[in-house]
């Protein structure tokens, strides 16, 4: 067994026990935040890492999914059919996201996404017969699939880590294969690319569906955990944090987005409750990241770890630079 | 008669500037035409309105014998056409082997699946191996890119267009930058290619270009103003006024 794979089973054991080793709920809540706040970042790392496409818009999607849960079971809907139909609206206004912003790439792409981001925030604001305004929207309960109910803390943890295990191992796939290999490809090279006869537009599109796909499953869980919804969830600043988790990480891993939503969600919920100015210190430890590991926090450490166990050798320390997005996690 | 390439009338302007002008080009299958002229002739214009990176504003071109002029220029690929770039534009984060996959890749419906392992498509591990054994790369075909020498990465560019099987390769400046020695590996290399693939080059070194061409083409201001066999060319007046000096 390689090194690797124990550190999987572990991390995995560890996961699987969480409720039983957490000194209480409020931490096993927390739990949950960070593993559907890491799907989220894993949707925007698609985006950011592998396609090299910054979305200030992805709240928007987030939203949408949420939002379209709590208004569906308000209409007195059933929990799965509220879940089908919030994934399947939020593919559709992802396919119309990602139709207009990707006439642009770069700077134009950010601020396309950035507009549309606001327009949805604004419908939640203002289309109060719909969303009811800055009040938001409350679901009185959450689903119980096979019969088991999630109200308890453990048992939405379970459900959330199920999912966070599913879109992981999508994330995996997808960053491995040829379709992911295309994707980087069309970030470093479009032009060379499109020589090649990739279609540079659709691979892109796509992207921007998986992407979406991965933000609606996070937003679900967030209305289900929360059982609350308002315009806050679509706000910029939303957008904006998601893409700290992931850069703060390491954007093009697998595992940076998941180590930089715990980052955030952890300085959110616990370092809060001690430091008044939390914030400040947040601020402070991605200066801190930015200036010593550009790459981010995961292929930062992986690099130092070289560096160091080089030195200890005796070896001369080789500087290793980011390494290949998608290539290890 | 069939043509491998046919350009017509072609013309293209950036605002008031008449880069391609009335260009009529016509390269037979399996042939070698080399493209020359000073710099901002528009010989790389040329290529990018045949591989469709530009559209042309008006004018006609033909791959053997199917009007492409229209046609979308990652298509092109399909049809058989391949290019290598003046400046070289690989993928820096990937291995040379990984490299010529891609290019590959790019002409397989493989493309776009999200689920198969790439680095296990051992098709396309060997499509990609045969090539850079062509080049004469496979001994360090799973080294990163950024730890190639400039030559290296010229063969890496060419061994791309090459996997793709072209029918039609354009080879832009395929010497530039290089060593005596890296030149002669790569001109080897190029006049090893078998004439079931037509080539046309533009290039600047005159002595390994010359040995490669059978005909030459000489752009001057986005015109054509001499074209013919290298003795032809080389002899003409024009070729020395505008090009090759006194």
């Amino acid at each position: 067994m390689t090194g690797k794979r124990i550190a999987l089973a572990l991390a995995l054991l560890a996961l699987a026990t969480v409720p039983y080793w957490m000194p209480g709920t409020y931490y096993v809540n927390v739990m949950s935040q960070i593993l559907f706040f890491a799907i989220f970042a894993l949707g925007i790392n698609v985006l950011v890492g592998h396609a090299g496409l910054v979305s200030l818009g992805h709240a928007g999607l987030f939203g949408v999914a949420s939002y379209v849960v709590a208004i569906v079971v308000a209409a007195g809907w059933g929990h799965a059919a509220a879940i089908v139909i919030s994934l399947v609206v939020t593919m559709i206004v992802t396919a119309g996201f990602a139709v207009l912003s990707l006439r642009a790439i770069g700077i134009g792409f950010l601020m396309i996404t950035l507009a549309l981001g606001q327009i949805l925030w604004g419908l939640a604001y203002r289309w109060i017969s719909l969303t009811n305004g800055d009040n938001g929207l409350n679901i009185a309960t959450r689903p119980a699939p096979f019969g088991i109910a999630l109200t308890s803390a453990s048992a939405f943890y379970y459900a959330t880590l199920l999912i966070f295990l599913l879109s992981v191992v999508m994330a995996a796939v997808f960053a491995n294969s040829p379709f992911g290999a295309s994707l980087r490809g069309t970030r470093d090279q479009p032009r060379r690319m499109n020589a090649l006869g990739y279609h540079v537009f659709m691979i892109r599109f796509y992207a921007c569906m998986f992407s979406g796909l991965l933000s609606a499953m996070s937003g679900i869980l967030f209305v289900y955990y929360n059982q609350f919804i308002s315009p806050q969830a679509l706000a910029l600043t939303s957008s904006a944090e998601v893409i700290l988790m992931v850069i703060s990480g390491g954007s093009g891993t697998l595992l940076g987005p998941i180590v930089g939503a715990a980052l955030v969600v952890i300085m959110k919920n616990v370092a809060s409750a001690y430091i008044v100015r939390w914030n400040l210190v947040l601020g402070a430890i991605f200066v801190t990241i930015v200036i010593f590991m550009p790459e981010g926090l995961v292929p930062g450490v992986v690099r130092l770890w070289k560096a160091g166990w080089a030195a200890l050798r005796g070896q001369p320390a080789v500087r290793t630079s980011a390494p290949s997005p998608g290539a290890h996690g | 008669m069939t043509t491998a390439l046919s350009v017509n009338a072609l013309c293209k302007s950036f605002g008031g500037l008449r880069v391609t002008a009335e260009v009529n080009l016509n390269v037979a299958p399996g042939e070698r035409r080399l493209i020359i002229g000073p710099n901002g002739a528009g010989k790389t214009t040329l290529f990018n309105l045949i591989t469709g990176e530009l559209t042309p504003d008006s004018g006609s071109i033909h791959l053997f014998d199917r009007d492409i002029t229209r046609v979308a220029s990652r298509k092109r690929a399909h049809l058989g056409m391949a290019r290598t770039y003046q400046i070289i534009t690989l993928f820096p984060q990937d291995t040379i082997l990984r490299n010529v996959m891609l290019a590959l890749l790019g002409l397989s419906p493989l493309r776009w699946s999200p689920l198969k392992p790439f680095d296990r498509q051992h098709h396309l591990v060997e499509l990609a191996s045969a090539a850079l054994t062509r080049v004469g790369l496979d001994h360090i075909a799973h080294r990163p890119l950024s730890q190639t020498s400039y030559g290296e990465r010229r063969r890496v560019e060419i061994a791309m267009a090459l996997a793709q099987n072209p029918k039609l390769l354009l080879l832009d400046e395929p010497f530039a930058g290089l060593s005596i020695d890296e030149r002669r590996d790569v001109q080897k290399l190029l006049l090893a290619i078998p004439r079931d693939v037509t080539i046309v080059m533009i290039e600047h070194n005159m002595d390994v270009a010359l040995e490669f061409a059978e005909k030459i083409t000489l752009l001057h201001f986005g015109e054509v103003i001499v074209e013919g066999t290298r003795t032809e060319v080389v002899d003409n007046p024009r070729t020395r006024e505008v090009y090759l000096g006194e």
